[in-house]
């Protein structure tokens, strides 16, 4: 923990009461935030990265119930003042006046975020009337104006009901009425995915620009790792509920070391480069009711050995060498005592799966980039 | 605009069609229901006149081709000629109804609001507290109450309230024997004495409907993506509940009360013929048990008028919650 | 009253199947696992029961006058006797025949009708399909009760139609059908344009194929439903015509039954057991079969089950998901 986290995430667990039985849809997660960074949250559907967001601020509802855990969120302003509080542990009262002014969410999908009798400047300013009562109606429109100008927006659609809005620009409006109290953190759940992809490009890069100008963090929930790539500063990829791997971007693209993660970055083409043969990974992702004992991704990891169904793995510190923080790995590879000829042993014999060292793609997503392809 | 011209012509076809029926059935029947009527008035004394208007209505002259008779039935219609009332002879038809309806309507209208305001609130209660005890124990219990009978409900409260504790008249409108009609505080008080029994039979009877409903629909609203970022923008939770939960929710529990005005009609009218309430269901009863076919019909005529009428405005009522539906023309 | 709230928008049929265990199970097992369906079910199996048993639940003939007068309940008539001396828990169980027999028949037809006039109309566009929505709601708007009312009186002048029960059937299924028809209408249309029609189509399939092997199936939950809200108001109409007079009065329906106390002027001088016992039977039945709707709104609909946890509903100090 430096002066420059934001959120600490501590062994969060999150299970699904059910009649056939319990789920464990996130299994003792550990995370932080740091100010001003964007954190990539990937995974493929069922991996638990949207019940963690929305656990994060407790909005999950039963039959979730989260059962271990601590979300610590460092108060901004005070570099000194440096306890934290507790989410989990707020009153009822105290997490409402948290909620959106310190924390907001931009749902999946707009069009359903958006309440469809509600036009959009009752759904921008009842936040900022709920959270601050003495700001008058005539100053609440300004604040309603000024966002949608920020986020490009016309004007003259203060009014409109969300059918009457087109995709994009009901994205647009989300993200709009999740600036409205300038918060700290923002979570984005798949802002884009229900988005064409000229579309995608653009909210994208008005999301970094916007990030450039008020220096919130975002938590960044995609099953697309390719855009984590570009966009966020630290990556964590989580699996059946368990992270099993978390490490800063280049690292990720350099030297991905989990088996699932290797998997997923040869799950797309480069547009360069020499031509390569598409491997993706073989089988799917696990019922969460019955999840295979061990390492929940043996029966499909090229790499198993014997100690893989047996122990399940934690997360095992590899430092990177100079000043970037240690990449984190589940994975019994890099684990001496298991595995004492060492990963890169194991995973050099295979060479369709190693990666050419390059440069990882630029971060600025403006039209004049070329980046490194659809990476 | 276009979609509200469509659905006005689309009750104006319903009309038609009711007051087809009208013309249709009496002809189509074995036997002659117009004969029978025609021989309940021999012996009495019927102008000329009226006797064509009644041949006009149930059509009894074979040799007048089926068209031509029809015209001559719409005709009558308009002029508000729908026949005597046999069995209140020589009262018409028309005077019979226009004495009936307003007891019926103001029934009918508090029965409704009151069990629509009730049954909503408790239907959006239930849902917002999902799994807790009542939960549990209302619903199944509403069940009950409406799936009994509303006239054996009616005939349970005449017993127990009417005659056995005698809390309220068992039956009439008003008090005939000590109260005459007019603005005077007395007879209103007479009315609504003798109108709580019957509203409460009505209330019980319709609330489970309005209560399942807005209590499903409520439940499924809930889970919605709005009603959660509602939630994490920090509203206070009454506004969450109403302003964007039940305020979604609402919308099917008023397409759906077009089914519960035809239910709560049914209701109203066997509620009337227990309670001797007087109004047109009351009306239609001693009509089906003298053989009045014209009054029968004529009943029938004016209640449908009544349900489209209704209908028709809760579609306007819709509209007017709706912002997705007045954009478009469907 | 409201018997089902499945709508086009939140059935799925195929969840019905497999619900609870993720698995396909047989009718057996799907009656027995929700306990609403299971109340409901026992409850009108009970009834058709006693309703086959008659003669073996009581020696009366429902007919016969037996007394004199209409006597309260004792052990030689648990259920007292009617105002024409007969033994009012004969009249009942024999009653049970009529009135289901006439409810049943009703509920069958009408469904035939409703699944007709609903899939025909919601698979076909253009006029056919467009006429036949327009009957169906102008047959949907029109009131039921008075209605059938009308048609039953009018039957009634003629010796031949008199009072008699198949006539009431008709009269019941002709006032009912319209309601099913537009809900399997509207779950029609949104079939129509999956995959599997269009699929279907191009292999060649016959129209009568496509509605009745390829859309109906995935709409039997549907058709259950309506099938039994149809018997409910069935049930109740029947009921009410033969409260007004309009059905058979010689013979014993439980309709019938409520006629003549009312005739007799029962409530008034007091005799609550000509009036009680059959009101009850039909809250009973009625409402048994309104709890098998609502078990078929929860399987078809998953999000109104309350899943009851292994445990119970345990909140440890850590759960903190609970915020509402």
């Amino acid at each position: 923990m430096t002066s420059q986290t934001l959120l600490e995430i501590k062994s969060l667990s999150v299970d699904y009461e059910a009649a056939s039985g319990t789920v464990h849809a996130v299994n003792d997660v550990s995370l932080t935030l740091e100010r001003g960074h964007v954190l990539g949250l990937a995974g493929e559907s069922g991996s638990g990265k949207s019940t963690l967001a929305y656990a994060i601020t407790r909005l999950l509802n039963p039959p979730a119930i989260i059962t271990n855990g601590e979300v610590l969120y460092y108060r901004r302003k005070n570099a000194d003042d440096t306890a934290p509080i507790d989410i989990l542990e707020l009153s009822r009262s105290d997490l409402r006046a948290f909620r959106w002014s310190e924390l907001a969410i931009v749902f999946q999908s707009a069009m359903n975020a958006l309440n469809p009798v509600m036009n959009l400047e009752v759904q921008i300013t009842d936040v900022i009337k709920a959270h601050n009562p003495n700001m008058g109606a005539g100053a609440r429109k300004e604040r309603a104006l000024e966002l949608l100008r920020l986020v490009g927006i016309a004007p003259d659609r203060l009014r409109s009901f969300p059918h009457e809005l087109s995709g994009g620009m009901r994205q647009r409006a989300i993200i709009a009425i999740a600036l409205a109290l300038s918060p700290e953190i923002i979570i984005m759940d798949e802002p884009t995915t229900a988005l064409d992809v000229v579309v995608q490009r653009d909210i994208l890069s008005e999301i970094l620009d916007l990030r450039n100008q008020f220096g919130f963090s975002i938590i960044f929930i995609t099953h697309d790792l390719s855009l984590l790539l570009e966009l966020a500063d630290k990556i964590a990829i989580m699996y059946a509920g368990r992270i099993v791997e978390m490490a800063t971007r280049e690292e990720i693209y350099r030297q991905p070391r989990h088996p699932y993660t290797r998997g997923l970055l040869n799950s797309f083409p480069t547009l360069r480069g020499p031509r390569r043969r598409m491997t993706g990974i073989p089988g799917s992702p696990p019922d969460l009711r019955s999840v295979p004992p061990g390492c929940a991704f043996h029966p499909r990891c090229p790499y198993a050995f014997d100690a893989c169904p047996k122990i399940v793995p934690a997360l095992l510190h590899i430092p990177t060498g100079k000043a970037t923080p240690d990449a984190l790995v589940a994975c019994h590879l890099y684990d001496p005592s298991l595995n004492p000829d060492g990963a890169e042993s194991v995973l050099d014999s295979r060479p369709d799966d190693h990666r050419e060292a390059s440069q990882p793609p630029q971060v600025e997503l403006s039209a004049s980039s070329d980046a490194g392809g659809e990476q | 605009m276009r979609h509200l011209l469509r659905r006005v012509g689309f009750y104006l076809v319903a009309l038609w069609a009711a007051v087809t029926f009208n013309f249709i059935i009496p002809r189509l029947m074995p036997g002659d229901p117009a004969e029978a009527y025609i021989a309940k008035l021999q012996g009495q004394h019927v102008t000329r006149q009226e006797m064509d208007s009644i041949r006009k209505l149930f059509g009894v002259n074979p040799n007048v081709p089926l068209w031509r008779q029809y015209f001559d039935y719409l005709n009558s219609l308009l002029h508000g000629n729908l026949g005597i009332a046999t069995s209140q002879f020589p009262t018409s038809v028309i005077d019979v109804l226009r004495q009936s309806l307003p007891w019926t309507i103001a029934l009918v209208g508090v029965a409704l609001i009151l069990s629509f305001l009730i049954g909503t609130v408790v239907g959006i209660l239930v849902a917002w507290r999902r799994g807790s005890w009542y939960d549990t124990a209302v619903p199944p219990i509403l069940t009950f109450l409406s799936a009994v009978p509303y006239f054996w409900m009616a005939l349970a409260l005449v017993y127990v309230f009417g005659i056995g504790l005698n809390w309220f008249p068992p039956n009439g409108g008003y008090d005939v024997f000590n109260v005459t009609p007019g603005w005077n505080s007395d007879f209103i008080l007479s009315i609504v004495q003798h109108a709580i029994l019957p509203v409460i039979t009505l209330v019980i009877g319709s609330l489970a409907g309005w209560v399942l409903t807005m209590r499903n629909t409520m439940i499924t609203t809930l889970s919605e993506d709005y009603v959660m970022m509602a939630q994490a923008k920090g509203l206070p939770e009454r506004r969450v509940m109403f302003n964007y939960a039940a305020r979604n929710a609402i919308l099917p529990s008023i397409t759906s009360f077009s089914i519960s005005l035809g239910l709560v009609v049914s209701g109203s009218l066997l509620t009337e013929i227990v309670f001797n309430y007087p109004g047109i269901g009351y009306a239609l009863y001693q009509a089906v048990q003298a053989d009045d076919y014209a009054l029968v019909e004529g009943c029938f005529l004016v209640i449908a008028v009544a349900v489209l009428i209704a209908n028709f405005l809760s579609e306007l009522v819709y509209t007017f919650l709706d912002p997705r539906v007045r954009r478009e023309g469907s | 009253m409201q018997v089902t709230n499945l709508t086009d928008q939140n059935i799925d049929s195929s969840s019905i199947l497999s619900s609870a265990k993720g698995r396909r199970r047989g009718i057996l097992s799907v009656l027995t696992s929700n306990p609403k369906i299971a109340v409901g079910v026992g409850t009108v199996v009970f009834f058709v029961l006693v309703a086959i048993a008659a003669p073996l639940l009581t020696p009366y003939d429902p007919n016969a006058t037996v007394v004199n007068g209409s006597l309260p309940p004792s052990a030689a008539h648990i259920f007292g006797t009617t105002g024409l001396g007969q033994d009012m828990f004969a009249q009942i169980v024999y009653g049970a025949r009529v009135t289901l027999l006439i409810g049943f028949t009703a509920a069958i037809g009408s469904t035939m009708l409703q699944v007709f006039f609903g899939l025909t109309s919601g698979y076909f566009s253009g006029v056919i399909g467009d006429t036949l929505n327009l009957i169906i709601n102008v047959f949907l708007v029109l009131p039921g009760l008075p209605l059938t009312i009308v048609l039953a009186s009018l039957a009634s002048a003629n010796a031949a139609t008199n009072s008699n029960d198949t006539v009431i059937a008709l009269v019941l299924l002709f006032t009912s059908w319209s309601y099913g028809a537009r809900v399997l209408r509207a779950q029609t249309l949104s079939l129509k344009e999956r995959d599997f029609v269009a699929a279907a189509r191009t292999t060649g399939e016959s129209t009568l194929h496509i509605i009745f092997a390829e859309i109906l199936p995935n709409e039997i939950a549907l058709v259950a439903a309506t099938f039994v809200g149809t018997f409910v108001y069935a049930v109740g109409a029947e009921v009410a015509l033969e409260f007004l007079g309009l059905g058979n009065t010689s013979q014993a329906s439980w309709g019938e039954i409520l006629y003549w106390a009312e005739a007799n002027s029962a409530l008034i001088i007091g005799k609550w057991w000509q009036f009680v016992p059959a009101g009850l039977c039909i809250a009973f039945l009625c409402a048994g079969l309104a709890f098998i709707n609502f078990g078929i709104d929860e399987l078809a609909n998953p999000r109104l089950r309350v899943e009851r946890s292994r445990r119970g509903r345990l909140l440890s100090r850590k759960s903190k998901a609970v915020v509402q």
